[in-house]
């Protein structure tokens, strides 16, 4: 095996090995001011993407105050779970949007 | 005692949006009756924006002008697939005129009193116009794509009246 040979299979490995630890992207997308799924279940270093596929702005505002994103027309914010716990959240520019992420420890 | 009666009925009918009573609309008076009732809620904005000085009045117009522009952007592209010309109408110009007076009174007031009357009348504006769509508007639209943009426009306009709902208990 050739040095630059090994140097490959060990960024492969770790490649894989990083990602079987990696913790999980969950995806909800925003869609005529409906967050799809309304209510994910998630674990505390997963990382949660909101896809505003609207040509409006949104938010996705937790009632608790722990965290508020703001998800711009036709973008992707994301956000990694820090702390278990349900949260109900909101878009702040249209408070008829609402949907809960579920946190496990 | 008649007279008082008949002016409290006026004002009743300028409340609920006596500007919507009329017959059945065509697909390009009804966008031009929706693309109107956007572009007065962005001249409402830019008089906010220009006169007060409170936060969440001020983040609440910005909202107005950003997602009305936007609304009215995908509208404008919509007739223009479609080969509909927009078509005035009565109801659009009692709107006009509705929004001209509300301008005019709101422009004699100052500070946490305009800021209270701008967000009544956002509040009772998005209700009348949001009754107009359920009820009006989207059930006489024959084209899908304009009822369907009309619907969406819907439910962010619901979004709109709550959260100026919102922007006036902290007004209280």
């Amino acid at each position: 095996m050739t040095p630059r040979r090994t140097h490959l299979t060990i960024l492969l490995l770790s490649g894989l090995l990083s990602a079987s630890a990696h913790a999980a992207n969950i995806q909800i997308t925003i869609d005529k001011l409906v967050y799809a799924p309304a209510e994910v279940s998630a674990k505390v270093g997963d990382t949660v993407e909101w896809i505003n596929k609207d040509v409006i702005a949104h938010t996705a505002t937790a009632r608790n105050g722990d965290w508020d994103l703001m998800v711009g027309p036709s973008k992707t914010a994301r956000l990694v779970l820090k702390k278990a716990g349900a949260v109900d959240y909101f878009c702040k520019f249209h408070p008829n949007m609402k949907a809960r992420v579920t946190v496990a420890p | 005692m008649f007279a008082k009666l008949m002016t409290a009925v006026a004002a009743l009918c300028l409340l609920t949006g006596s500007a919507f009573a009329q017959a059945k609309l065509t697909d390009p008076q009804i966008a031009h009756i929706a693309y109107t009732a956007g572009q007065l809620d962005i001249e409402a904005a830019k008089q906010a924006l220009a006169k007060s000085k409170n936060k969440d009045v001020r983040a609440f117009a910005e909202d107005m002008e950003r997602d009305h522009s936007a609304v009215n952007k995908q509208a404008l592209a919509l007739v223009k697939k479609l080969k509909v010309t927009p078509e005035d109408n009565a109801t659009s110009q009692a709107l006009t005129k509705q929004a001209a007076a509300e301008r005019a009174k709101l422009a004699k007031l100052k500070g946490a009193a305009f800021d209270k009357a701008y967000v009544d009348n956002e509040v009772a504006y998005h209700k009348t116009v949001n009754g107009a769509l359920e009820t009006q508007l989207i059930p006489s639209a024959n084209n899908d794509e304009l009822k369907s943009l009309l619907q969406t426009g819907l439910k962010i306009f619901q979004g709109h009246e709550q959260h100026a709902e919102m922007v006036d208990a902290k007004l209280k």
